[in-house]
């Protein structure tokens, strides 16, 4: 084998011309593979930061557009019953007991925290322009703890929600559409007509427009006031969990327990999730089908040097050299083309995704970011490596095993 | 008593393409160590083509062959290429080096294969043998860049590298000028002399082969003489 290599050595400097395109064509491949697969996973991961950062593991609320029975089913359960376009009831969404049903959902060792809340549609009055919003009622503790805004906020901060009576803390996106700057008044008003002044004592920016440009969080006891309820009034449970990946059983066994619609984060985002695995479909068909051509290339060109190279392979079986010996320096030969147009691949890949990553990008309304997000998982150049080199590997092998089955006296009669 | 060196028993051989043709006709054959044989004939006699099957390149043949006591029909390729590397030397028409390598490579070459000697022992063997043919001096010189007749003398030095006993030439003096053939002719005849190696050269050359210890003659894939 140490023989054959120097041999596939030998010729690989022989011919440097012809070594440097057949590595180039690897190193091609595998640098866009690298480069496609950081930024499409570094896109990825950006999006779904955000979007977990701002949804919780498991929602729990009141469900009240749940099909019922009709009323003549109750009455008349063994008749023919025809109840057409039947409406919800006129329900409350009020979870009943949501305090302590936080409470045995926080001494779950699974649950990281859970916060009890309502929400409310709401119009934030800018002179006379009236803008759409929600406004949140929420222990805003708990909910730091869940979605870590003391870290998201740009002005003020979350304990004054708890010392004013009537603060709000406001996205970013909304305070700049109102114009409000901190300790300015906001007059808000719900669906239901009721109309309250509000004092801004902090701003937030979680780097989603959908949130920045409509949310704003107030206590659960002035949302209540708002919403002119009680003050056991909570419409929704937001969860985390410990382990992510546990929501989708957990939000099974929260609903069996508690009685109430139990949402896990992979139902409320299915839309974002199917377009992630669709992304990542299109970066690894994309990179493989580079690295066939790649692959392509290096058959080609190894076909061509062992049809140049017949006399020789005839004279070396001739001293004594077996099939295996043959076919082993043409597969290093591959192999080293592989190998080192991998590396230099996965370099290229690298120094591309770098740039990609210092590269100025406005993300606009809809997400704050200044440059394109990029992966640097070592995970990928592990992949490229392995899949460059089994695609060298087979191209070379094909050539290779003919070239060991050359029959010497073909060759050394045909002149 | 001379010793037999290779040894042919009812050699048959049939080509199926395109017309089933019987090439070799029962050859019977015995070669003594130390002989200087030259198998001469007329274009399609077989001579090449016993050659080839003396060589055991050429293993789709029936009957037996024995060279150096070892009986080689009927065995397996990876043996019969071991069996080259170290008992049989060639030395063809055109010389067939390989182009990459400098003379003193293409002559360590087999010797490698063998792994007999260590890399060093090698290196030393391959100047003794290319300095005894008289080109030392061209020994890091690519094989591509040397003359023919040059050419002609590394390939000996190849073949002897490892001491094989027996050395099998085709025309190997066909592409030569006189002189070049005559220095080529003179180490065959030093190497059985002083060396007691055999060596079976195919040939047209008349005056070569009639300086020979022996000359076989075939006509028809046949021995006449």
């Amino acid at each position: 084998m140490n023989l054959s290599l120097s041999i596939a050595k030998t010729h690989l400097l022989a011919k440097p011309k012809q070594t440097i395109v057949a590595m180039l064509g690897v190193t091609f491949g595998i640098g866009m593979f690298i480069t496609m697969v950081s930024l499409m996973t570094g896109l990825n991961d950006f999006t779904e930061e955000l979007t977990m950062s701002s949804t919780p593991d498991i929602r729990i609320y009141k469900d009240i557009t749940q099909e019922r029975p009709s009323i003549l089913e109750e009455v008349n359960p063994d008749g023919i019953n025809l109840v057409h376009h039947q409406k919800p009831k006129n329900e409350s969404q009020k979870i009943r007991n949501a305090f302590q049903i936080a409470e045995l959902l926080k001494a779950d060792p699974e649950v990281l925290g859970a916060a009890p809340q309502l929400s409310s549609r709401v119009f934030y009055n800018y002179g006379p322009v009236q803008l759409n919003g929600v406004i949140a009622g929420v222990d805003i503790l708990e909910e730091d703890k869940l979605f870590d805004i003391q870290s998201h906020m740009k002005e003020g901060n979350l304990q004054s929600l708890m010392v004013s009576t009537n603060g709000l803390i406001m996205g970013s996106g909304l305070a700049r559409k109102l114009n409000a700057k901190l300790n300015d008044r906001v007059v808000v008003t719900t669906p239901g007509g009721f109309t309250i002044t509000l004092n801004v004592v902090g701003i937030f920016q979680m780097g989603l427009g959908e949130i920045d440009n409509i949310k704003s969080y107030a206590s659960i006891q002035t949302v209540q006031k708002i919403l002119e309820k009680d003050p056991s009034y909570v419409t929704e449970i937001s969860i985390k969990l410990i382990d992510l990946d546990q929501a989708k059983e957990k939000a099974k066994s929260i609903e069996a327990t508690f009685g109430y619609k139990a949402e896990d984060w992979e139902t409320a985002n299915s839309t974002f999730l199917t377009g992630a695995i669709i992304r990542n479909i299109m970066t690894y068909s994309v990179a493989i089908t580079l690295l066939i051509v790649a692959g392509f290339g290096i058959y080609n060109i190894l076909n061509m040097t062992i049809f140049s190279k017949m006399k020789d392979i005839a004279i070396l079986k001739a001293t004594g050299f077996a099939a295996k010996d043959v076919r082993d320096i043409f597969i290093a030969q591959s192999l080293v083309i592989g190998i080192v147009g991998s590396l230099l691949g996965l370099i290229v890949g690298f120094v591309l995704a770098y740039m990609i990553s210092l590269a100025p990008f406005d993300g606009g309304d809809f997400v704050s970011m200044d440059t394109m997000p990029v992966s640097f998982s070592p995970v990928f150049y592990i992949i490229g490596l392995v899949f460059g080199i089994a695609t060298t590997g087979i191209a070379g092998y094909l050539p290779s095993r003919k070239a060991g089955k050359v029959d010497p006296i073909e060759i050394l009669r045909g002149i | 008593m001379k010793d037999i060196i290779l040894k042919t028993q009812q050699v048959n051989k049939y080509f199926y393409e395109p017309q089933p043709f019987h090439v070799l006709k029962s050859i019977d054959l015995e070669v003594y160590r130390g002989e200087f044989l030259s198998l001469v004939g007329k274009s399609g006699c077989g001579k090449s083509t016993l050659m080839y099957v003396l060589s055991t390149m050429d293993t789709d043949f029936q009957g037996q062959l024995e060279i150096n006591g070892d009986q080689l029909a009927g065995k397996k390729q990876n043996y019969l290429a071991k069996f080259r590397n170290e008992h049989i030397g060639f030395v063809f028409q055109f010389h067939f080096l390989l182009p990459e390598f400098t003379a003193l490579q293409n002559v360590m070459l087999p010797a490698l294969k063998l792994g007999k000697y260590s890399k060093k022992e090698v290196e030393k063997r391959a100047y003794e043998k290319l300095d005894m043919l008289g080109i030392k001096e061209h020994a890091g010189k690519l094989s591509s860049k040397l003359s023919g007749g040059q050419q002609q003398r590394v390939a000996i030095a190849r073949a002897l590298i490892n001491d094989p006993v027996l050395i099998m030439g085709d025309e190997p003096t066909g592409n030569l000028d006189s002189q070049n053939s005559d220095n080529v002719f003179s180490i065959f005849k030093s190497l059985t002399r002083d060396f007691g190696q055999t060596i079976i050269a195919v040939t047209h050359d008349e005056e070569f082969a009639s300086n020979t210890d022996r000359i076989i003659e075939m006509s028809d894939g046949e021995i006449i003489n």
